[in-house]
């Protein structure tokens, strides 16, 4: 049968259509509120020209900056803590598919079953309940919870895709195991790594609800940042720091997937 | 020939390396995230406190509080189906969202199948950039077009197809638009991974016994995403159920949903042990869906 023929009858009409329509809906609010970022005017409505007046705005707010640094800092912190524990639990867990390593897997992923708004109270109230005092240090240790799977699921893939025979060729080569690890499974293991890490990064960056419960009164990030402004009115500056966020996210999510289409093909 | 586990050193036995290396993970996850569930579970049956928190005193009364009320003087229960009602609401938008999350993603799954290979990555990227995105960000950028005087109601009033503008948000049909907004690449991803194998000469073999378009669809298309069908739907309804933002922020800040009810007794409100109740119906209601699911998926998997 011609290639013509084929692809004709897979064709669903309206489904083109749809599928534009869907991306459409995914991007316009994003792109409405980014263009609005722009505006040389008081009011979100009305187009008053070109202006980076509120970038200037956000840059130049004291509270602003101390909530940026506050996020990429915990968010560093978690990311890296989550990686280098996740790393041992998926070497663990791989390791020992048989017996045990069920139950394991079903922890490790927990904290992705329970709903955000669960997590955040219970981590809450568990922090009043054992008198640990909210704020920089709840934040932290709660997001190093919440990143663990992050970085458990993809660094757990590569090395279940990864040859395993590698490391035993090492060792009939007389590599100590320590040796063996650092020189061949480790190397190997960099995509799953750096792409756990990204995931984890973004994770912490984002995360609203459960930073919001356990941060107590002093602590803040950009998300509560972003919050409070919201609360007293939409104003451009709000568009202003919501399109750097955006900026932020998009360009570590496109470093986080070329960096795993880079894995694949090799 | 099967490889030898992996082995850090050789002089610590196995199960200590083992050990080791698992526990830190393991610790965490369970003194910080098992440890307050357990916590908040045994808080559900105490009574709150006078300046917040706990008294330690066994009770149901957190759980009776959803669907009574006890009148202050005789100490008598009537029948109050307020709390109901919003976890009833919360059901029913999940629900609501992941239905239309169904149909709106599974064409454009399909659709993004049948690309070429090169046109079909940039698709899997545009659906999977909006899934990483900041959350509140993308909340608030839905409410900023579907505000009073956002773009959409000024370019209507200023065309004059309304004087007024449009109740759009604010009310149960921002909140249902903001779910779909918020969790819609969690359907098609999933959906596509599922197609993603698909052998289109099986279409073909349909077509060539006479079946319409709408029949082969039905009978090869659909059942062939099924297991996508299924984890998607489990990832949109999930975090529909218990969302807190979109009611939050579309909803216009009145206790809309069940996330909203139990962020309000540990905040303003201040009773603990009716969140503490609240929570662990939301984490029941949650967990029996996923093991449904996956109890689903895995007899799929048998036949």
């Amino acid at each position: 049968m011609s290639t013509a023929r084929l692809r004709d009858l897979r064709v669903f009409p309206g489904f083109g259509l749809l599928s534009v329509g869907c991306v459409v809906f995914l991007y316009a609010p994003i792109v409405v509120l980014a263009i609005y970022s722009f505006n040389d005017g008081r009011s979100v409505t009305r187009w008053a020209g070109f202006s980076f007046r509120w970038y200037q705005t956000v840059f130049a707010n004291q509270n602003i900056q101390t909530a940026a640094i506050n996020s990429v800092v915990i968010a560093v912190i978690a990311a890296t803590v989550a990686t280098v524990f996740a790393l041992g639990a998926a070497i663990a867990t791989v390791n020992r598919k048989k017996g045990g390593g069920e139950g394991a897997y079903v922890v490790l992923t927990f904290p992705l079953m329970v709903p955000e708004i669960v997590t955040a109270v219970a981590s809450l109230v568990f922090f009043v309940a054992v008198g640990i005092s909210l704020g920089f240090a709840t934040i932290l240790i709660a997001h190093i919870v919440f990143c663990i799977p992050f970085a458990y699921l993809p660094i757990k893939a590569r090395l279940e895709s990864m040859d395993g025979t590698l490391p035993s060729a090492a060792a009939d080569l007389y590599a100590s195991p320590a040796k063996a690890f650092l020189r061949i499974t480790l190397p190997l293991l960099v995509p799953g790594l750096v792409s756990g890490w990204l995931l984890a990064f973004i994770i912490s960056l984002d995360d609203f609800i459960i930073t919001a419960l356990v941060a107590g009164p002093g602590a803040t990030t950009l998300p509560l940042h972003i919050y409070g402004m919201l609360r007293l009115g939409m104003t451009p500056e709000v568009n202003a720091i919501s399109t750097l966020m955006l900026a932020a996210s998009t360009v570590l999510v496109l470093i986080s997937g070329l960096l795993g289409q880079a894995g694949r093909k090799h | 020939m099967s490889a030898r586990p992996l082995a850090l050193s050789s002089r610590i036995p196995a199960r200590v390396a083992h050990a080791g290396l698992l526990w830190p993970s393991l610790g965490v996850i369970l003194a910080f995230m098992v440890a307050p569930i357990a916590i908040m579970l045994t808080y559900s049956f105490l009574v709150p406190g006078a300046y917040g928190g706990v008294e330690w005193t066994f009770s149901t009364a957190a759980y009776e509080q959803i669907l009574f009320e006890r009148d202050f003087l005789d100490d008598s229960l009537t029948f109050t189906p307020d709390y109901l009602i919003i976890v009833a609401r919360s059901l029913l938008q999940a629900t609501v969202a992941t239905l239309l999350c169904l149909v709106i993603s599974v064409p454009t799954a399909y659709y993004i199948a049948t690309r070429p290979d090169r046109v079909k990555n940039i698709w899997l990227f545009l659906i999977t950039i909006p899934y990483w995105v900041n959350l509140l960000i993308r909340t608030i950028a839905l409410l900023f077009v579907l505000r009073d005087d956002g773009p959409i109601n000024s370019a209507l009033i200023d065309v004059g197809v309304i004087g007024q503008p449009l109740a759009l948000s604010y009310n149960g049909f921002a909140i249902s638009l903001g779910l779909i907004y918020s969790f819609l690449p969690f359907m098609v991803l999933p959906l596509y991974s599922a197609f993603e194998r698909f052998d289109f000469r099986l279409l073909e073999a349909a077509y060539d016994l006479y079946a319409s378009r709408r029949v082969a669809f039905f009978r090869i298309v659909l059942p062939v995403m099924r297991p996508g069908l299924i984890a998607g739907s489990l990832l949109v309804f999930i975090p529909s159920v218990g969302s807190y933002l979109a009611p939050d922020i579309l909803g216009g800040g009145k206790t809309l949903m069940i996330g909203n009810l139990i962020g309000t007794q540990f905040q303003a409100a201040r009773n603990w042990p009716f969140g503490a109740a609240l929570s662990m119906i939301l984490l029941t209601i949650t967990l029996i869906v996923l093991f449904w699911l996956a109890r689903r998926a895995a007899q799929q998997q048998m036949n």
